[in-house]
């Protein structure tokens, strides 16, 4: 059953008829479809359930069903519920029972003890640090310190089914624009809500879209930027895949906002299961009439076309976005003129990020002061993370603005994994910085992280341990750059090249004296001779660790050392003869073919001919842990003693 | 599959149908011939221009800026390795390079017989599995270079079709 919803007074019905068809179900399963959980098998898991209710004569329901079609179990897949480490997940409600690291085995368990006794499976419940166990999402750590605002759905509600984005509130606030706003009104409301841009640089929404509102002509658009270039975030990703409607509901009320009729989605190519989502979502919100022409016959009509892009990190920018969605070379250009004033195909434009518009609804629904009260002063409501790198709980988080980094690492992340000791956080990705150990107090917001040197960005947060060397980090982000500048601005082209080079200089302990003065004068010249925001922050994350790491540069290139064991030219692997028991796992797997050894007698590596590949540790069994790498001796000396050796 | 020019033409023909041939559509359209050919021959680059009105020059300007497109046959299986920074932290490097030397080719390269492809990618959205392979719509997550072999061994002479 579908509704085509022509008027606010449908749109009630559609709401009410949506609630009560939810309010029918007696229980049902959701089982979690983010990539993460997919990737873990979560559809296999979701077959099963379906089978296995089907093989009890039970009638499974798959979609929300009206009024006496209802079956006395559902089962659907919904959006992130963030704990990716731990997928797949699974959520039983009404009690909102949560279970983690489903497996196809563990369906019939959970059926029986849900369906027949009316118990939980406590083996599969998050386990607690201290060995308890947790019962639902809230009592998870993990959970407890988040607020939610853009995942407000994510994880709750079947994502390609708009009923059940209907019945929690969906469409609602958009339907209360067309009846009770002017534009202006809406205006008004983001600014009173002090909603910034989330796509990085925290531009405040409503002068955007005020400035749009005043640029002259009549043809405007509307474009949701869904680039998410940051290689090692997924946050936009989660919110296409779990609450598609909200951008699309967001993206609605800007463009009656400024007077826009067409709107845009420029999707990252890598993301295949958020493009059929979303094209899915976009199909229904048109079936029901919430896009397209007289939208609930107010007059006024929007509707959005999905554009796929091609892999080019640079096409996150503004401007090159637009110029690849014109259909060329995603180059950016010089601002101003700003897209507000001379967007797409000239034309005033509005440019946000998928966060930013799935913030709008909610700020309609539960008014600019409760938002303005979130967060901080500065930057109210909350940011998304996608928390990852040497952290245990890994995943998708939202949190209020003016948290700390170490909330954030510790109470949310529960720290870091195999006792190793923190490092730093690197947040902004490419365009960001790292932060050490001692600005973990540091509030989580826009203004305190660029004037640490680093930046909101998108979303990213990875959290480096003892082991990840800052000299390679801060590398690693050079190389990105270098390969993803567009080219056009000499200093950005040639510049992060020169800083690249010299970075793989000093990882491989040919680094000398002068080069970090010279990378310092570097990043200045590129910083002002960049067109566009990509080379205005691609020194940042060498400017920000040779502000907090500077000592780990410094023992690169004097002691010919890096400290976190990881940088492979300054390192050897070494076997402790006293440790090794002789088992020879190491030296049939080599592929250097670098160990010798013989029966009894301890396994030794060539050094020379050693391709520091790790293997040999990975392969050496717990019990012995005969191999480790060390630093600063080159060649570490071996007795050797074997009638084979060379 | 044949990439002989007539065939190659007969294709283009049936996938510009679906298109109106206007200068915004040169970015899907091309996507819509890598996904008909699996990379870009040659002789598709001048149609789509005469096809876009777009001169020859930009409509390759456009296909080689971006990273998805290819101008030379691909292996039957496609292995990306994340490079993203949450799989870098995790040992990606590692990974990629033992895949290199199972392969015996580059990244970005192509095994002699068109098996494997090997590409290096920035993030595929699954970073709490890191380091994460994905060998053509599979994940593997937590991958170690110690499962390279076995990973591979997986799709050694399948057809993409019947994993
Ligand atoms: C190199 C570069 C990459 C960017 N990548 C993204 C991105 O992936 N997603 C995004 O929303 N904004 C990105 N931005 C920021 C956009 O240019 C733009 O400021 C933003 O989308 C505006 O939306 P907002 O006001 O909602 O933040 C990037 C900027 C630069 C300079
Ligand atoms: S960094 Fe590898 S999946 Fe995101």
């Amino acid at each position: 059953m579908t509704f085509r919803i022509d008027s606010p007074a449908r749109l009630a019905e559609a709401h009410a008829s949506c609630q009560a068809a939810f309010a029918r179900q007696k229980s049902r399963f959701l089982v979690c479809a983010g990539t993460g959980c997919v990737a873990m098998g979560a559809m296999r898991v979701l077959s099963e359930f379906k089978r296995l209710i089907a093989e009890r004569g039970l009638q499974v329901d798959v979609d929300l069903l009206f009024e006496g079609q209802e079956a006395e179990v559902g089962v659907a897949y919904s959006g992130c519920h963030g704990l990716c480490e731990k997928g797949p997940l699974v959520r039983y409600e009404p009690q909102g029972v949560f279970y983690t690291g489903i497996k196809v085995e563990d369906v019939p368990e959970i059926l029986a003890a849900s369906l027949d006794h009316g118990t939980v499976v406590d083996r599969l419940l998050y386990k607690n640090v201290d060995g308890s166990r947790s019962l639902t999402e809230h009592e998870i750590p993990f959970y407890s310190g988040q607020q939610r605002i853009v995942l407000r759905r994510c994880g709750l509600i079947a994502p390609e089914d708009i009923r059940e984005f209907v019945a929690f509130d969906g469409y609602q606030s958009l339907g209360r624009v067309l009846q009770e706003y002017t534009p202006m009104q809406v205006i008004d409301t983001v600014q009173t809500s002090g909603l910034r841009g989330r796509g990085g640089g925290g531009f405040p929404t409503w002068k955007k879209w005020q400035y749009c509102r005043s640029a002259e002509g009549s043809e405007k658009y509307i474009v949701c930027n869904c680039d998410e270039g940051d290689p090692g975030a997924f946050m936009d990703c989660s919110v296409l895949e779990g609450d598609p409607h909200a951008v699309l509901e967001g993206m609605a009320i800007a463009a009656y906002a400024i007077g826009a009729r067409r709107g845009y989605m420029y999707v990252r190519a890598e993301y295949p299961l958020a493009l059929s989502r979303l094209h899915k979502a976009l199909h229904l919100a048109r079936q029901w009439g919430l896009l397209g022409e007289n939208i609930m016959g107010s007059g006024f009509s929007f509707d959005v076309e999905i554009f796929q892009g091609a892999g080019a990190f640079v096409c996150g920018e503004e401007t090159a976005l637009l110029a690849s969605l014109e259909g060329g070379r995603g180059w950016p250009r010089e601002r101003p003129p700003y897209p507000a004033e001379q967007g797409l195909w000239g034309k005033p434009t509005v440019l946000n990020n998928v966060k930013t518009f799935a913030m709008v609804p909610a700020i309609i629904m539960r008014g600019a002061d409760w938002f303005a009260s979130t967060g901080t002063v500065n930057s109210p409501g909350t940011a998304v993370f996608s928390l990852t790198g040497k952290i245990k709980n890994c995943g998708l988080i939202e949190v209020p603005m003016g948290i700390t980094l170490r909330e954030i690492v510790y109470d949310i992340g529960g720290g870091i994994p195999d006792n190793k000791r923190f490092k730093a956080v690197q947040t902004g990705g490419p365009s960001g910085g790292c932060l050490p150990e001692e600005l973990l107090d540091l509030s989580v917001d826009f203004d305190s992280l660029r004037s640490a040197g680093a930046m909101m960005g998108s979303g990213g947060m990875v959290v480096l341990d003892e082991n990840s060397c800052m000299v390679d980090i801060a590398r690693y982000f050079l190389e990105f750059t270098v390969h993803e500048s567009c080219g056009q601005c000499v200093p950005c082209r040639g510049g992060t090249y020169q800083m690249h080079h010299i970075l793989t200089a000093i990882t491989k302990g040919e680094g000398l004296p002068g080069d970090l003065a010279l990378l310092e004068e570097m990043a200045k010249a590129i910083i002002a001779g960049s067109i566009c925001g990509l080379g205005k922050t691609a020194p940042n994350p060498v400017l920000t660790t040779l502000r907090y790491f500077r000592h780990e540069y410094e023992s690169h290139i004097h002691d010919k050392a890096c400290l976190a064991l990881h940088c492979k030219e300054l390192i050897a692997f070494w076997i402790d003869p006293e440790l090794c028991k002789a088992c020879g796992l190491c030296m049939k797997a080599c592929p250097a073919d670098a160990i010798r050894g013989a029966k009894s007698e301890p396994c030794v590596i060539i050094q020379d001919q050693c391709a520091k590949c790790g293997l040999c540790i990975a392969l050496c069994p717990p019990k012995f842990k005969a191999i480790s790498k060390k630093t600063g001796v080159l060649k570490p000396k071996t007795p050797w003693t074997s009638s084979r050796a060379t | 599959m044949s990439t002989s020019p007539e065939t190659v033409k007969a294709d283009l023909l049936e996938v510009f149908s679906k298109f109106k041939g206007q200068r915004e559509e040169l970015i899907p359209i091309l996507q819509a011939v890598q996904e008909r050919f699996g990379f870009l021959p040659e002789s598709a680059m001048s149609a789509l221009a005469r096809f876009t009105s777009v001169a020859e020059s930009r409509v390759y300007g456009a296909a080689t800026f971006y990273t998805q497109f290819y101008f030379a046959r691909r292996g039957k299986h496609t292995i990306k390795v994340c490079c993203g920074t949450a799989c870098h932290v995790r040992g990606a490097a590692p990974l990629l390079e033992a895949f290199e030397r199972e392969l015996g080719i580059e990244r970005g390269g192509t095994s002699n017989d068109f098996e494997y492809s090997l590409e290096r990618v920035a993030c595929v959205g699954s970073c709490a599995l890191a380091p994460v392979v994905v060998v053509d719509e599979k994940v593997y997550a937590h991958m170690k270079a110690k499962q390279v072999k076995d990973c591979l061994a997986d799709y050694k002479g399948k057809s993409r079709s019947n994993q």
